[in-house]
């Protein structure tokens, strides 16, 4: 019931700043592009960025070593068994192609929706999402076994006369992968040549002026280029809204095309993509906090962009908690024993205390960001986050590893017990990821400067 | 800069703002000039339409892009599936259509965004490194504050003088004649 004192007292109360409070009053065209270029032009790097690319690149050196000893030995070096064949590595695929999905719904389905909100943290949530996806994509071909043989999945002429069998969803996979990560590419580059023609515009030294002028094709910024511009802008945009549901949806179709109990269920495609978006987001802001925070770039990323940003991870995390109640209750109303097995064996299995964990850190502590004041601290924001990003992970491991550990014969149950590799390889990975992001801060500008600009401009017409 | 060598390319003028480059641009489209272009650190929403540029033929090849995709996905898997290597697994029919979408799917969005960056690039002649508007004194700050109008010399009938009169009365900043060579 709605008390309509309270409904009053809640449209009374001011926004999170005024519409214009996206970004400081007092930006101007020239500052935006002085303090966003200024970060790799000027390499006024805080101590911040040193400590943390030095740990993500020592965590990359492990994953590397990790690599090496698995292409020596073989993945007997991982846990995994059967029944548990795939362990680790489809978890921490599954996880990292969620976060990749965040950056396409703030690049591409903000901008079709209108909000402008996402002008100043698409570029980041881009390279995240590129990053992420490369991240993921590593895994499957490293669980292959033989992972020198991964083009056999690929369609190509061949002296063995194969083909890859286009029904296997694990097929679908290949194509869904590749080519999301391809149009993520496409979208962010192009994205990125306006602001590289200022990058090159600004630059002092002649290497990186070199550098930039090529990276930017030689963009003027002229009206034909920016007409025909905005005109594939806007149509990538178009085609990536279904391209990033699409991805989700056909990992999902690896499980729930499959009979195992636990896996075999249609609200796996909807549910997925929820929770991608859900540790997407999560994944953005534990990034942006501490890069807003170290770089002062509280002008330009406000408390009102953590507030949207934190509203969209708390819808999304509520689609999530629907899964997992939709999921325990089909399983009922089945009728199925094997099903309903699979829920007790969850709750109470020797998996339990995972399940439990995975309610805590998913659905209890985000209703934390019911509270306005949780939700523009950066802080409890940021702990939050985090909180989800770990849920999310283990959702997975529920997922992958708790349904396979059980199936329909009990003389053929066992366990799965992560080695101190799997745990190298998962770290290495946030490693690699990192690297990657802390060398995109150097050396890119990790804001859409002309965007930004675009701020400015409707700002000032709006006040004329 | 030795000007008997070089040929004329266009005369530019400068602006510290949006609405003047508009007005600018709608002034010497009106005086019937043809081959200009304006250059702005942002989109601005209208500039190209009124300086005669009409349609952008980027979706139409955006679309060509997405059904060749289409078309080859669903193609190579009914070539595959259903006449190289036809399998039979639990009576399926061959051209088991629902199984074939997701590829298809894929596979025209990936031909449709490759064909939007060719379109990009080939519509606006890039990369193109080396342009001589680049010499106009302070042409960098177009990417960051600055406005510009350019009137290309190509166009049949370029009165040098009567663009300068013109270029002068609205205000600009700076009138540079721009050269190549």
């Amino acid at each position: 019931m709605l008390n309509p004192k309270s409904v009053e007292a809640e449209s009374t109360r001011p926004p999170i700043g005024p519409a214009d409070q996206l970004l400081n009053p007092s930006e101007t065209f020239e500052s935006v592009s002085a303090k966003i270029g200024g970060i790799v032009l000027e390499r006024n790097h805080p101590p911040f960025w040193w400590i943390s690319f030095g740990i993500a690149f020592l965590l990359l050196m492990g994953l590397l070593y990790g690599i090496t000893i698995l292409l020596a030995v073989g993945v007997g070096i991982w846990g995994i068994n059967i029944p548990v064949a795939w362990g680790f590595a489809i978890v921490n695929f599954v996880w990292w192609i969620g976060i990749g999905h965040a950056g396409t719904l703030i690049s591409a389905i903000l901008l079709l929706l209108l909000q402008k909100w996402r002008n100043s943290i698409n570029r980041l949530a881009e390279a995240m999402t590129l990053f992420a996806v490369g991240c993921a994509g590593m895994f499957p071909l490293l669980h292959l076994g033989r992972p020198w043989a991964f083009y056999w999945i690929l369609p190509y002429p061949n002296t063995m006369g194969l083909w890859p069998q286009f029904r296997s969803a694990l097929v679908w996979d290949v194509f869904a992968v590749g080519t999301y990560f391809t149009v993520s590419l496409v979208f962010w580059y192009t994205g990125l040549i306006p602001d590289l023609s200022t990058m090159r515009d600004r630059a002092k030294s002649r290497f990186s002026r070199i550098v930039f002028g090529i990276l930017s094709l030689g963009w003027r910024g002229s009206a034909i280029h920016w007409k025909h511009y905005q005109t594939v802008y806007l149509i990538l945009a178009g085609l990536s809204t279904p391209l990033v549901l699409s991805v989700h949806s056909v990992v999902s179709f690896d499980f729930s095309t499959a009979i195992v109990p636990g896996w075999h269920t249609t609200i796996f495609p909807p549910y997925f993509v929820a929770g991608a978006v859900y540790s997407g987001f999560a994944m953005v802001l534990n990034l942006l906090i501490p890069i807003r925070h170290f770089y002062r770039l509280d002008d330009l990323i406000t408390p009102r962009h953590l507030n949207c940003m934190a509203n969209v991870m708390l819808t999304t995390g509520l689609m999530v908690a629907y899964g997992y109640i939709m999921e325990t209750f089909t399983a009922w109303y089945s009728g199925d024993i094997f099903e309903q097995y699979q829920v007790i064996n969850r709750t109470i299995g020797p998996y339990g205390p995972i399940y439990w964990a995975l309610m805590l850190f998913n659905v209890l502590i985000p209703q934390l960001l019911w509270s306005r004041r949780v939700r523009t601290n950066p802080v409890s924001l940021f702990l939050v986050a985090l909180s989800v990003n770990l849920g999310m992970w283990l959702e997975r491991f529920v997922i992958v590893i708790v349904s396979l550990h059980r199936d329909f014969l009990p003389s053929s149950w066992g366990i799965f017990a992560p080695t101190g590799w799997d745990w190298l390889i998962l770290f290495g990975s946030l490693g690699l990821f990192c690297s990657l992001i802390f060398l995109f801060v150097r050396f890119l500008p990790l804001i859409s400067i002309f965007e930004v600009r675009e701020l400015i401009a409707s700002r000032t017409e709006g006040a004329a | 800069m030795s000007s008997t060598a070089t040929r004329l390319y266009g005369l530019t003028a400068q602006f510290d703002s949006e609405e003047k480059l508009v007005e600018a641009a709608r002034m010497i489209f009106a005086s019937g000039y043809r081959r200009i272009d304006a250059f702005s650190p942002y989109p601005i929403e209208g500039l190209a339409e009124i300086i005669g540029q009409k349609r952008s033929a980027a979706p139409l090849i955006m679309l060509i892009g997405g059904i060749t995709g289409a078309v080859t996905g669903y193609g190579m898997e009914l070539y595959a599936m259903g006449y190289f290597y036809p399998l039979n697994i639990g009576g399926r029919p061959l051209n088991s259509w629902p199984l074939f979408i997701p590829i298809t799917f894929e596979l025209a969005v990936l031909f449709s965004a490759l064909a939007g960056m060719v379109a990009l690039l080939v519509l606006n002649r890039l990369p193109c490194l080396y342009h001589p508007l680049f010499s106009v004194p302070d042409f960098q700050r177009a990417s960051t504050d600055q406005f510009f109008l350019c009137v290309e010399s190509a166009h049949p009938g370029f009165d040098s003088d009567h663009i300068r009169e013109l270029f002068g009365r609205l205000n600009a900043i700076a009138i540079t004649e721009v050269r190549s060579g």
